[in-house]
Parts: C-alpha cells; structure tokens; sequence
C-alpha cells in the first residue's frame, strides 16, 4: 500500500503543479485506506482455504511421513486405530463406505433434482413456480443433524419394518438421507443453470413450432449440459463430505457392503466419532487429520473440475 | 361455410403426438418434483406430531435435568445464540468487505477467479474438515482452548460463502449508472460506495445475513471439537468458555444418552428445525418484499 501511495502522489506531482489540482486530501487518503481493507478482505476465502490445508495438514503430517504405508493406508480394509499393541489405519472400507453412501444419494437425487428443476424452470409458471422455489430452498436449509436424527428414528424402523432386516441403519438409509438431503440443493443449482440460458434461445425454437417439451429436449439442456453438470458435481462434492447424516444413519460399522442393507462406516464419521477420543498428537490423532487431508483434496478436486467444466461453457 | 382448407388449421397427426410427449413429460417431471417434496414434508409433519408434545415454556427455558433425560433446553439454547452471535461478528464484516472488493474492485482476470474458486471450495469442504482445521488452528496453534471463540472463529470461516454470495449479488443489482453520476460529482470510490451502493443493497445484503444465521445455527460437525460439548452445568459467561449447542445437544441426546424419553430429542428437533426455518422464511420473505419495491 506503502509504495503505491508513494507512486501515486510522485506522478500526481509531476503531472500538475501543487494547489488547486491536489485531490490529496483526507478523503483521497481514507479511500486508499478502505481500498487496502477491502482487498485484504477480498482475498480472505484465499487465505483462509490456504489456512485449512495448512493446518490439517501440519497435524497430520506426521503420520505421514513417519509411519504411512501409503499401500496399507489406501488398500486394506482393516481400521482398528484403538488396538494398544498393533494398531491398524486402512481406510479401504471406510472408502467404500463413503462410495457406497454418496453413490446410492446421487442415483435416487440425481434423476429427481433434474426432473424438478426442469419443472420448476421450464414447465411450472406464477405462483406455482414460486411456492415450489420457496419449498425447495427451505428443504435445502434443514440441517444435517436433524437429517441424521430423522434416519435415526424414522427411517431406521420404516426400513425394518419394509424389509424385514434386523438393523435399518444402513447404505439404503443413509443413502436415501443423504438423496434427501442433497436433492433440493441440487435442484436449486440446476435451475439456477436452466435459467442462464437465455430466452431468446426458447423463443428462437418456439418460432419455428417446437412445442415446450421440444425445445426443452433439444435446446434448452445441451445449452445448459455444463452447468448441470458442474451441479450434479457439487452435489456429489456435498453427499461425500456430509458428516452428521451419515454418522447417525449408516450404522457405522467397519464393512465393506455386499448389499444396501449392510451397515457401513464413512470418512466423514470416522473423524466426527473418534477425534474426541485420540490423543492429541499421538498416531491416531494424526491418522484422523491425515484423512482429513485426504478429504480435502478429494473436495478440492472436485470443485476445481465442476468449476471449469461450467466455466467451460462461458467461454465457448 | 367452410371456404379456407380446413386442414391448415387443423392438428396434424404429428402435432397431435408432440402435445402428448409434451403433456406426458410434463407429468412425469411433475411427479418427479412432487415424489421429491413429500417425503420430506411427510418426515417433518411426523417430527410435529412426535416432538410438538415436547415444547413448552419450560422446555425452552430450563436446563436439562436427571442426566440430560428430562428438563429442558435452555443451556443449549443460549449456547447457540452466543456462538451465531459471535460467528456473525466476525465473519458478516469480512463478507461484506469481500462481497465489496469483488463487486467494486476486483477486474475480470485469473485473479478474481481463484477468489472466486477459493469462495467456492471455502462452502464445499467437508464439514469436519471446518473441524479439523478450527481444532487445529484456533484451539491449539492460537490457543484459544476449546471455547465459544475458538468454534465460533470455525463457524464463521464456514459460513462466510453466505454473506459473501448474497452481498456480491445485491451490490451488482445495483445500477452501474448510479456509481457514475456519483463518480462524477467528484466522490471517491469508497464515499460512492458509502452513500450510494451500499443503501440500495442493504437489504439484500440482510437477506444474506438472516440466511448465514440460519446455517449457522444449524451446523454441528464444526464445534464438536472446538468449543461445544456434550453437557456442562454452567451457562457460557465469556467467549472463553465451552458452552451447549442446539444442534450438538440433538446428536447427544439422539445418539449418547440411554434411557432418554423419546419425546426430547423429537422436542430438540422441533426447537431446531424452528429456528432454521424461521430464519429462513424471513429472509425469504424480505426478499419478496423487496423485489416488490424495487425502483429500477
């Protein structure tokens, strides 16, 4: 800030003589001030996402540097970090559980967040469109421990009670939950996508004597391919760090399933449940921050590619 | 009579089938959306009917007794508004002045786009990860002790997407126009955006503001580590102190107490889910209202 106001003040001295023209007064100083303020505030979501990766990184390190078999930690099923004599840190079926869950949300949420955008944003119209649209984004604002709760104790014995199993905690519970869960942010994102394209594509294609569900089919959603497609993306970023639902509703057992009414244990839930209980800075502590490093660049990744993929489309 | 051909204006057999696929897929996305509503609205009215039994005055206002199995939830209550209180404080400025530099400031180039990506990454990492960083951070590196600052600092790094998203939104709603006629009268940047932008977003922004509120409140996984715990017996009369959480105290009693009547943690539920709601529906509605007024 310093050198720019210095920089400044030399040009503005140099351009004119001093007096009259000098904008330098104490409203000019005070602008600079905010300026800088602002850009410091600016980039704060710069530092602060540098800020996580820092820290969870520095207490997880450890582990992995000293002690990490990476073909262990990432191939092995075997998760028994409380064993005093010979603890075992393989995160395969805490992986698939986490697979398992989001993979079952995003097959019932998928299909049914595009169908109700496209309603929303295409089909419904007036007061209709905006009850739906309210609805949605008071779905979207239910908290994830409330979700678990409701896996807890409504959907646990509905399940029981449905498929004659002996634990309803499981994939399907969890997955549903977590469909549930994610399906209005998903719709709202993609009608949020529906809407970018402009209306004079549909009236192009109503001109020429489409009728609503033509142009829908064949020009408004390959207009909008990229950005359903960035939202379908954020949606699966969202079911796979979910941490609350998925604690309560998938049983939490160590199991990699064989059928949606086994029970299974996430990433997510691993940490939320036995953080509380490690030691700070001892192996396990570690080994938790590890995943937690882990499930940062997972997000991270997938973020990054649903962000280019819709900006994909700006550019073309 | 009929003097024109009359098949020009008559449905063809082709038209007649595009209007059926149409009809047809209307239906369909219609049931889609529908069979998406009602589950849940199923699954809140049963919470109504289960935890409504729950709420009283007494439920709200008086601390949990007989090891959280009976007694109300107060502690939690207030826990929850300190640490919304205190997260707003720090992260609603920062927002604002971020929502500001990018609206205001900030040119079309790479480097607003990682802001922007950092914004979007800073909303889509993993709760726990919040978690793991606060515990990390603020607990132990600045040694703030599992306390309301500590988890509060935590929820606000969380939350700012929020106010930041809705405060970008309704400061370029603004007219550019109205910036140049400031600009021209000699303002600085920052007077123009004192005196003109800011009191034609201000309502938006507060939208923003009332929505951050509400996530806020309801988000767990953040202050398990860092300043909520599952029960003390005193009320939080500082930023350094633990405290209860509404939404941590329903996974305690959901999840951690035997024996517990099942009507509280319905009860905890419903106190929650009102909140949020609440928040939400205000907030909503404050933007109907303000599309309504708006004079441009």
């Amino acid at each position: 800030m310093a050198t720019g106001t210095q920089a400044l003040s030399n040009r503005a001295t140099d351009a004119r003589p001093a007096g009259d023209f000098d904008r330098r007064n104490a409203d000019w100083y005070f602008d600079k001030l905010i300026a800088g303020v602002v850009f410091v505030c600016g980039i704060s979501a710069i530092l602060f996402v540098l800020g996580i990766f820092f820290f969870v990184t520095k207490e997880g390190i450890g582990f992995v540097f000293e002690k990490m078999d990476f073909r262990e930690f990432l191939l092995t099923p075997y998760w028994s970090p409380s064993d005093a004599e010979d603890p075992e840190y393989g995160i395969l079926a805490l992986m698939a559980g986490t697979a398992s869950v989001t993979g079952l949300a995003m097959l019932v949420a998928v299909p049914f967040s595009l169908g109700a955008a496209i309603y929303i944003a295409e089909f419904a119209s007036g007061k209709t469109r905006e009850a739906l649209k309210v609805l949605v984004e008071l779905l979207a604002a239910i908290p994830s421990v409330v979700w678990g709760f409701i896996g807890l104790v409504i959907m646990n014995p509905l399940l029981i009670k449905w498929f004659d199993i002996p634990v309803g905690l499981c994939v399907l519970n969890a997955g549903i939950i977590l469909g549930l869960m994610a399906a209005p942010i998903m719709t709202s994102i993609a009608e949020d996508a529906l809407k970018a394209v402009p209306d004079r594509y549909r009236e192009a294609a109503e001109a020429m004597g489409a009728t609503r569900w033509q142009v829908i089919y064949k020009v408004v959603l390959p207009a909008a391919k990229n950005g359903l497609l960035g939202g379908v993306l954020l949606g699966v970023g969202r079911g796979f760090g979910e941490t609350m639902a998925v604690l309560m509703a998938t049983g939490h057992a160590v199991n990699i399933p064989d059928s949606i009414f086994d029970s299974v244990r996430a990433l997510t839930a691993t940490i939320a449940a036995e953080l509380g209980e490690a030691v700070v800075g001892g192996e396990h502590y570690q080994v938790l921050f590890t995943i937690g490093i882990f499930l940062f660049l997972v997000t991270f990744i997938i973020n990054l590619s649903a962000d280019l993929i819709v900006r994909g489309i700006r550019k073309g | 009579m009929n003097t024109a051909n009359p098949a020009l204006f008559q449905a063809s057999d082709l038209n007649r089938h595009n209007a059926r696929v149409q009809r047809r897929y209307r239906l369909l996305f219609g049931l889609m959306t529908l069979l998406l509503i009602t589950p849940v609205l199923l699954i809140l009215g049963t919470l109504l009917a289960k935890g409504g039994s729950a709420i009283s005055w007494e439920f709200l206002f008086s601390a949990p007794t007989d090891g959280m199995r009976t007694g109300g939830v107060f502690p939690a209550l207030l826990g929850t508004i300190w640490l919304v209180t205190v997260a707003l404080l720090l992260s609603v400025p920062i927002g604002i002045f971020a929502a500001i530099y990018l609206s205001e400031y900030a040119g079309d180039n790479w480097f607003t786009r990682i802001i922007n990506l950092a914004i979007i990454n800073l909303a889509g990492v993993p709760s726990i990860v919040h978690a793991l960083f606060g515990l990390g951070a603020f607990v132990l590196f600045f040694k703030f002790g599992t306390s309301i600052l500590a988890a509060s600092l935590t929820l606000a790094v969380m939350t700012m997407p929020v106010v930041i998203v809705a405060t970008r939104e309704s400061l370029q709603a603004v007219p550019p126009a109205f910036r140049e006629a400031c600009w021209n009268m000699g303002a600085t940047r920052w007077q123009t955006i004192r005196r003109v932008v800011l009191p034609n977003s201000i309502t938006g922004i507060l939208t923003g503001v009332i929505l951050e509120v509400s996530r806020t409140a309801g988000e767990t996984a953040p202050i398990m580590f860092t300043g909520a715990v599952f029960f003390t017996p005193f009320l939080p009369q500082s930023v350094f102190d633990q405290t209860m959480a509404l939404s941590l105290h329903l996974f305690v009693t959901a999840t951690q107490v035997p024996g517990i009547a099942e009507q509280v943690p319905f009860g905890v539920a419903l106190v929650l889910i009102a909140l949020v709601l609440t928040m939400n529906s205000v907030s909503i509605a404050f933007r109907m209202w303000l599309r309504g007024k708006k004079k441009w």
